[in-house]
């Protein structure tokens, strides 16, 4: 099963490797969610959603029906 | 005389972009509108070194030259437009060093237009608390450009930017990369096509949704070979060419940035796991807003109070000091009465102005949307709906312009007809003077009963708001993608020049456009008030000495004013519409003020203010407020008991007395249908809870 942004805990660290452009605004494009860079979960709100992620430096809140479509690989547990 | 350089400010939001006016322009500055839109044109002069001045705008915070709201539509529309008057001679993009890479993004696009482009790199305060080195020259080399560091908040780098503004000529127009890479064959028929068009300029107007004067993208489109590319092939080329651009970032910095992390700490992480924890954050949330109430409440009455009673004594002076005559008259009863009726504002207005700008320039804002964004998703809106609700607070006026944040066209609508509900500052004034009037003394858990009281109403118009948005979201059939992204920037110490510029500016223009139409509406309302038809009114005083022959002289007068008053033209006009408020617990003297108020509620006070003066006989210091307490109806009972006033206050909770917010949803919605809908719908909820208060209370 591929793992996507959605299943990431708190504290740990992946790196995106696609995002599907179709469903992700250019907007988190261009503040930095592009394959190669790296993702870490700061903290999320009740029921897990929003995330409030820091994403190669940029510190960002996404909800998780976003989230599902950026996959990532986690690099750290 | 020398030419004024006109120079842009260009930067991502939170970088400290206004800062940077302010540090520019100081108090000369002023904030205007683009023509035709509700966007803030904020503009300023700077003096240069040897006598030039260079003409400052402040454009709207955006990520990117890809607008997805009309705010940033602004900043593309100038930058394409050489014959805008504005279009800068140079662009200064402000970056914050902590999230330089994200802000050159921008910066690389705005070099790709070939204007002369200054980089200013922010906060460098807190370069040594992070653990950023930066290699100037190298980045200056690399970015073809020139570099200010400088620091708003410790007040350096300003005259090194004020000198590098000034020589703009030296800089560098060519471009950091070539973006045309990322599909050469397009970018190439693009060029053949095109000979005489910059190549990034035709791509940002094929890639948006703007039109730009000379170019049309019809034009464009009209020509076969680029209406190959699809809406989702231009998306993947865009992409494409955001990663091109941070490649380039990416190497730039490796060699022009050093961080190290083991010197770096952060308050941001220890902050937010309290701010935002499931608990404590709402927790803390809630207090600041409670905090926020019985300040604009409690702390704001001294300056009000004060303001008042200033006022009434003024009007006194005036009618002792002038000889009498109808024009002492209109100055004392209309116009200084009218304007008193506008400067008790101020004091609540400022400080709620002040904590909005206080939870924006911290940056807790945003974590108040973080938290409440799953929330709000049940009820049809989105986290950033807090803002405008929040905003509501102030005036619906802005807070319906905010609403331009929120991504989803369906949970933004629902935000822009809610929001109104929202305890706007116009509905303080009489909140506080009814409040006063039927609330009684006394305090529960160490707030006072009328604090209580008006907290409860913005609680009221704050359920109210979601309430109706639940109701909408169910009955709209609206689809619209929605997705939610918003930046959770470092939290910062407010700059006292900020906030403060802020609370001077929105209390100024509010009291300003308020008190245009207060001052206006006092002075016709005095004149229907002092003069009216027929025998009744122009016998007033023999009718009156007829029938009450046994009063002593002073109650005689205030009899014959009462009586004339209700004989004046304003009188008519309440009478005839007394049936319909009757069961709501008013008199025709309230009905005049729902009337003048329909157009802006904050009129009701000064129209009452002005009835009250004309109405009571001889010299008294009375306030308002004394004098409305003393009213009462033709029967003896007094008009302001709690039943009235609740019902008073509920009416003015759910109203929609405001031309100028209706004005603005018509031009935020592009259509006369949802302004009207709000009218029609909060006008009948608004008479209906009036109706059940007094009812059920009498």
């Amino acid at each position: 099963m591929k793992v996507t942004l959605a299943d990431i805990k708190r504290g740990q660290e992946g790196i995106i490797t696609d995002v599907s452009s179709i469903h992700i605004p250019l907007k988190l494009l261009e503040m930095g969610c592009l394959p190669g860079n790296s993702v870490q979960l700061v903290q999320v709100a009740p029921f897990a959603d929003p995330m409030y992620l820091n994403i190669n430096g940029t510190h960002l809140a996404i909800r998780k029906e976003t989230a599902i479509h950026i996959l990532i690989e986690i690099s750290n547990a | 005389m020398p030419k004024q350089i006109n120079v842009a400010l260009i930067g991502n939001p939170n970088t400290g972009k206004t800062s940077v006016f302010n540090a520019l322009t100081g108090l000369n500055q002023k904030v205007g509108n683009y023509p035709g839109i509700t966007v803030d044109k904020k503009e300023g002069i700077c003096k240069l070194p040897r006598g030039v001045k260079a003409h400052i705008i402040d454009l709207p915070g955006t990520y990117s030259l890809n607008a997805s709201s009309l705010d940033e539509n602004v900043v593309i529309e100038l930058l394409l437009n050489k014959n805008d008057k504005d279009f800068p001679d140079v662009a200064v993009v402000v970056s914050d060093v902590e999230n330089l890479k994200r802000n050159l993004l921008l910066y690389t696009q705005i070099k790709d237009l070939e204007i002369p482009t200054i980089l200013v790199i922010n906060m460098s305060d807190r370069m040594e608390y992070k653990g950023i080195q930066l290699d100037i020259p190298y980045l200056e080399k690399e970015l073809l450009t020139k570099i200010a560091l400088i620091s708003t908040r410790k007040n350096k780098g300003i005259d090194q930017l004020k000198a590098l503004i000034a020589n703009y000529k030296e800089l560098s127009i060519t471009p950091c990369l070539n973006a045309s890479e990322i599909d050469n064959t397009y970018f190439d028929k693009l060029r053949k096509a095109f000979p005489n068009q910059l190549l990034y300029k035709l791509w940002l107007v094929i890639t948006q949704d703007v039109n730009f004067g000379k170019i049309d993208r019809n034009q464009i489109d009209a020509i076969d070979s680029f209406k190959t590319k699809s809406k989702a092939d231009l998306k993947r080329l865009q992409q494409k060419e955001t990663i091109k651009r941070y490649q380039f970032i990416n190497n730039t910095l490796k060699k022009g940035q050093t961080i190290d992390l083991s010197s770096a700490k952060d308050l941001r992480i220890k902050l937010d796991r309290i701010l935002t924890h499931k608990v404590w954050g709402y927790l803390i949330f809630f207090t600041i807003l409670i905090l926020m109430f019985q300040a604009v409440y409690d702390w704001a009455t001294y300056p009000t109070d004060f303001i008042d009673e200033s006022f009434a004594s003024l009007a006194d002076w005036v009618k002792d000091t002038l000889p009498d005559g109808a024009f002492t008259n209109l100055l004392a009863e209309g116009i200084i009465a009218g304007i008193g009726g506008i400067m008790v504002f101020i004091p609540p207005i400022a400080f709620l102005f002040l904590f909005i700008a206080l939870l924006e320039e911290s940056g807790y804002m945003s974590r108040v949307v973080f938290l409440m964004d799953r929330i709000m998703r049940r009820f049809g809106l989105s986290g950033k709906s807090v803002v405008p609700l929040i905003s509501g607070n102030a005036c619906a006026i802005p807070a319906v312009m905010a609403a331009r944040n929120i991504e989803s066209w369906k949970e933004r609508l629902i935000t822009i007809l809610v929001t109104p509900f929202t305890t706007c500052s116009a509905r303080l004034p009489v909140y506080v003077i009814i409040i006063g009037l039927v609330i009684p003394e006394g305090s529960f858990l160490g707030l006072s009963y009328k604090a209580l009281t008006l907290m409860a109403l913005y609680i009221i118009g704050f359920l109210t708001a979601i309430f109706s948005a639940y109701i909408l979201n169910k009955i709209l059939k609206i689809k619209s993608k929605s997705y939610f992204v918003i930046e959770m920037p470092s939290y910062k110490i407010p700059l006292f020049k900020n906030v403060a510029l802020t609370v001077i500016e929105k209390t100024k223009t509010f009291v300003f456009e308020a008190g245009k139409i207060i001052l206006a509406i006092s002075i016709v309302l005095w004149f229907l008030a002092s003069y009216g038809p027929g025998e009744q009114f122009n016998n007033a005083e023999t009718i009156v000495r007829t029938e009450n022959a046994s009063l002593s002289e002073v109650d005689l007068d205030d009899k014959i004013a009462a009586h004339k008053l209700e004989h004046s033209y304003i009188g008519i006009i309440g009478k005839a519409i007394e049936p319909a408020i009757k069961p709501l617990g008013y008199d025709w003297k309230i009905g005049i003020g729902l009337v003048t108020s329909f157009a802006a509620r904050e009129v009701f006070v000064g129209t009452l203010a002005t009835i009250y003066s004309v109405g009571s006989a001889g010299d008294n210091e009375d306030t308002i407020k004394s004098k409305m307490a003393a009213e009462v109806h033709r029967n003896g009972e007094k008009v302001f008991t709690l039943a009235s006033g609740i019902s008073l206050l509920l009416f003015y909770a759910f109203a929609m007395q405001c031309m100028s917010t209706l004005a603005i949803v018509k031009r935020e919605t592009n259509s006369w249908k949802w302004p009207m809908l709000q009218l029609a719908s909060m006008t009948i909820i608004a008479y209906l809870a009036a109706l059940i208060a007094f009812q059920f209370l009498k």
